[in-house]
């Protein structure tokens, strides 16, 4: 019996979420809490949405790899991918048996198998907060299980794509950002960092899944700002 | 070898009549990039400006001026100028730029009335001696009709026939006149004449055309001589060859008002006269991009006399002086050179503009900086469209063009009737309705069984389907039969033609409408429950749909292989009855912004769309319903097949916001690139790109002094997005806006 994927939804046209063009696999389920999270939908993952086996999702993927060249390829993405680990490993396994790049967007919050991160080409990891007190905060969980899995992708050499949220009047500022640079720098094989300027279109979604919106009332961040706190980190 | 062709290789096109064949042997391939471009030269600044102000005056009144004491023809207008010192190439359609011609072949009532519409009136004199001795093919079209066709026709289930304005779509092989003279071509055309027997009528209608096509080329040579050059022979040089083609292009707009007046595909021919003018010392870049942009702005200028109802259909006053531009010459080397990049950069020199309508023939192997560029002029412009080299070359060839928006022909070498298109949506809702009007409750298909179902059953609904679009096909063939029989013998395009090989093969290209309406209901009566809501007299007016069922445009073969069959299946109808003049039969999925009229002469469909809403251009799937990205909703447009089926074309208009292509510029065209070469790849035809914003496009629509240059792809040509009426401006900004999550 094949393990089967949770999965919310697909994004067939992903062109930043990876380098290339990127099919992205939005798999239901996530132990996170973010307060900006703007995908509040794919949380539970109790009311199944839809399920694929490994194989019936790569035959998905295959129909796009006209698109792909030799950079593009798959983004698992989510929720939370670390969820459905096995899943996601078994995945990645047959698309680089078909030499299709794999990319893993993650929290890096849950265990990852060796499996997993040896056939994974790259990681894109949100860094939520880079101190502890802040993090559980913001994420309602511990840090923990995001320290371990970074040390695991340093030892395993996996090429890293840092991300953070930027939320005004919250880690919109200059420290902040030094703050992250400075944990950035301690890292190897990173190859790019990324500020995401925080939006609001989310807060709609929350009243209708009757759900409290920890940032109501916050405006979305002004991009312009945002790519200048970016070249703070360069 | 004669003095003008010096220089030049090869041997087949000076024997005969091969533009073809002389572009192969001379033409010099350019895989660099774009760095050796000029700017704008101080005499097309002057030119254009002079311009862009008529065109503001234009814009706010829709019409700047009309010639009321002279109807079409290629030498019935005194010569006109916009800035005589200036222009390095002349000619207007009338004495003055944007002043706009009557035509009263096609049709003197349409003529009128789009006099009436602007507060002008033709000269009595022409007006009484017109209609008095002279038969339209509106006049024509109507003694022959039949019933049935005046029924669809006012139903709306066939429309936009041409048949009470010009067909257009005939693109004349304009780069013969420059190449080889009108005298020459004369010389041919009188061989050809002497050749055709009169032992039937075909032959002896054969004959007359001809003996027209050469006075026609006659007539352009005095046109010609009227601007003080005399075209008899060859040009001899790069200037003189865009002046010669250009005339020979004029003479058509002068003499025609064809819905689509397209150019065909001259960029790489002029640039082998520009390489042997360069390689003489006698022309620099900066005078090779004047050429080029002074050329463009006549393109620019071309105008014709619409009335309000053709501008519903065909919204934004287009002319689609559509221009070919790359393509594969075979499967290693491209016929992409230094003058394909001019002609895009025409866009930056002078703004972006809808018209002429630049059109890309894409393939994946062609040289990556000009994949490149055309991407960068995409993200920049919104003015350009993209078409499969793949797919087309392989039917017509390396010498074809596209006529309209998505029409392919080999250039010179054929011909299309254009026929408008049939509302797939409507003949549904007609099987379920027992051939009666959901809207007007009229009778239009006779012998049409009502369903009575209280839950739709897909077996049943689709065999009644069937036989109805069965009878609509022989309708529409008889219609097409009709117009063109008459247009041919009332408004024969007389110097387009003589611009073709006189045996000449024709195309009939039937289209249809509301493909992705179709295609979902059908999805819906199939895999959700559809129940009818029918009034007093049992027609069904409205849907109830329970449960989800998949629609097109998410790369599911569920739903995408119902379209690929009805497609198919409508067109293998059609096939059964023959074209007049043995047209062979082609067929599109291409609704110009006629989808929207169509929509609003249709009532609620099963897939749950309301009555009266547009229905998607073209073969889009219909808005917001492709929600698994882009690239789904791409590889669903791409089953559709071309080859022996949809060969006419098969229209696709995308929008994604800029900051879903990637991070950068750079990112943004490499990820432009991957997308169109994975579409293509898969044999698909043509594709509208649009890169913007949604909020852009509602501030433009309530803000248009803020954007006057706003060009947007919208299906198939790209408009002026202030020159939309309200009503199409809120259809485009409701379609999908891929990266919107």
């Amino acid at each position: 019996m094949s393990i089967k994927g949770n999965i919310d939804s697909f994004e067939s046209m992903g062109l930043v979420d990876g380098p290339g063009v990127r099919f992205v696999v939005f798999l239901q389920g996530c132990p996170l809490r973010c307060a900006y999270c703007h995908n509040p939908e794919m949380w539970d993952s109790t009311k199944i949405k839809q399920q694929y086996t490994p194989s019936q999702l790569v035959e998905k993927i295959k129909r796009y790899r006209v698109y792909f060249k030799d950079y593009g390829g798959v983004t698992m993405s989510g929720g939370e991918p670390l969820m459905q680990e096995k899943f996601v490993a078994e995945v990645f396994k047959l698309c680089k048996k078909e030499g299709i790049h794999t990319c893993l967007d993650t929290s890096g919050f849950g265990d990852a198998s060796d499996e997993l991160l040896d056939n994974t080409d790259l990681v894109i990891l949100d860094v939520k907060e880079v101190d502890e007190k802040k993090y559980e905060d913001l994420v309602l969980q511990k840090m923990e299980k995001f320290n371990k899995f970074l040390e695991k992708c340093q030892k395993k050499r996996k090429k890293l794509w840092i991300r953070q949220v930027i939320v005004p009047n919250y880690n919109d500022n200059k420290a902040s950002v030094l703050k992250l640079k400075e944990f950035v720098n301690k890292l190897k094989y990173v190859e790019k960092v990324e500020l995401l300027p925080y939006h609001n279109m989310a807060e709609k979604k929350y009243k209708q899944l009757g759900i409290k919106y920890r940032l109501e009332g916050v405006r979305a961040m002004d991009k312009a700002k945002c790519k200048k706190l970016e070249n703070e980190l360069k | 070898m004669i003095d003008a062709w010096k220089g030049f290789k090869g041997k087949k096109w000076q024997e005969q009549i091969d533009v073809a064949d002389f572009i192969i042997s001379n033409y010099k391939e350019y895989k660099g990039n774009e760095n050796f471009l000029e700017g704008i030269s101080p005499k097309t600044k002057k030119v254009w400006s002079k311009c862009e102000d008529l065109l503001v005056k234009e814009r706010k009144t829709g019409l700047l001026d009309v010639e009321t004491k002279a109807i079409s023809g290629i030498n019935n207008f005194a010569p006109g100028y916009i800035d005589k010192e200036n222009e390095v190439v002349v000619g207007l359609q009338t004495d003055k730029p944007l002043k706009r011609i009557v035509n009263l072949y096609g049709g003197t009532r349409t003529a009128e009335k789009a006099l009436a519409a602007y507060g002008k009136a033709l000269d009595p004199e022409i007006k009484k001696h017109f209609f008095m001795y002279r038969k339209t093919h509106n006049d024509g079209v109507f003694d022959a009709y039949t019933t049935e066709i005046r029924k669809a026709r006012s139903a709306g289930l066939l429309t936009g026939l041409p048949d009470a304005y010009g067909r257009g779509r005939i693109i004349g092989d304009y780069r013969r006149v420059a190449l080889y003279g009108v005298d020459r071509l004369i010389e041919e055309k009188r061989k050809d004449w002497e050749l055709i027997d009169v032992s039937s009528e075909e032959n002896i209608r054969h004959r007359e055309e001809v003996s027209e096509q050469i006075k026609a080329l006659g007539e352009v040579k005095e046109m010609a001589l009227s601007y003080g050059f005399d075209i008899s022979q060859p040009a001899t040089n790069a200037k003189e060859a865009f002046q010669w083609l250009y005339f020979a292009y004029l003479a058509a707009v002068k003499e025609n008002n064809g819905a689509a007046m397209s150019l065909g595909r001259t960029s790489t021919f002029l640039d082998i006269y520009i390489e042997r003018d360069m390689k003489k010392g006698l022309l620099n870049e900066q005078q090779a991009q004047e050429l080029v942009d002074q050329f463009i702005i006549k393109l620019r200028l071309v105008r014709h006399l619409r009335t309000p109802e053709y501008d519903e259909i065909f919204a934004g006053d287009p002319t689609w002086v559509t221009e070919s531009v790359g393509g594969m010459a075979d499967d290693k080397k491209s016929l992409v050179t230094k003058n394909s990049f001019r002609f895009l950069h025409s866009l930056i020199n002078l703004n972006p503009s809808p018209e002429p309508n630049l059109t890309i023939l894409w393939s994946e192997k062609l040289p990556s900086n000009f994949k490149k560029y055309c991407a960068k002029i995409s993200i920049q412009t919104d003015a350009i469209q993209y078409e499969g080299d793949n797919v087309m070359r392989e039917i017509y060839g390396n010498d074809y063009a596209i006529a309209c928006c998505v029409s392919a022909m080999k250039v010179g070498k054929q011909m299309q009737f254009f026929g408008a298109r049939c509302n797939l949506a409507k003949a549904l809702l007609y099987s379920l309705n027992g051939g009666y009007d959901e809207v007007s409750g009229k009778l239009v298909v006779e012998g049409i069984e009502k369903n009575t179902e209280k839950v739709l059953t897909f077996e049943k609904v689709l065999k009644n389907y069937k036989k109805t679009l069965e009878k609509v096909a022989k309708t529409y063939v008889d219609a097409m039969n009709v117009i063109h029989y008459m247009h041919d013998k009332y408004a024969y395009e007389r110097e387009e033609m003589a611009l073709h090989d006189t045996d000449v093969e024709r195309l009939m290209a039937f289209g249809v409408a509301g493909f992705s309406v179709a295609t979902d209901s059908l999805s819906a009566i199939k895999y959700a429950k559809v129940k009818p809501i029918r009034n007093e007299d049992g027609l069904a007016v409205g849907f109830e749909v329970q449960g989800d069922f998949p629609k097109f445009g998410n790369d599911d073969d569920r739903v995408d292989q119902l379209g690929v069959d009805l497609v198919k299946f409508f067109y293998s109808c059609l096939k059964k009855h023959k074209c007049y003049r043995g047209a062979k039969h082609t067929l599109s999925l291409l609704t110009i912004t006629s989808n929207v009229m169509y929509g609003k002469r249709t009532g609620a469909t099963p897939d749950g769309r309301k009555a009266g809403e547009p229905f998607a251009p073209g073969a889009n799937p219909m808005h917001e319903r492709d929600l698994s990205g882009a690239l789904a909703s791409l590889n669903s447009v791409a089953k559709i097949p071309y080859r022996n089926c949809c060969q006419d074309g098969i229209s696709n208009t995308f929008s994604i916001v800029p900051e879903a292509l990637g991070h950068n510029q750079k990112e943004r065209v490499e990820n432009l690139v991957s997308i169109l070469d994975g579409y293509f790849i898969q044999n698909a035809q043509h594709l509208n790109v649009n890169v913007l914003n949604r909020e852009l496009l509602i501030d433009a629509m309530n803000n248009p002094w803020k954007y006057p240059n706003l060009t947007i792809r919208v299906s198939g040509y790209a408009v002026n997005f202030n020159r939309l009426s309200r009503a199409h401006q809120e259809e485009v900004i409701a379609r999908t806006f891929h990266g919107k999550r």
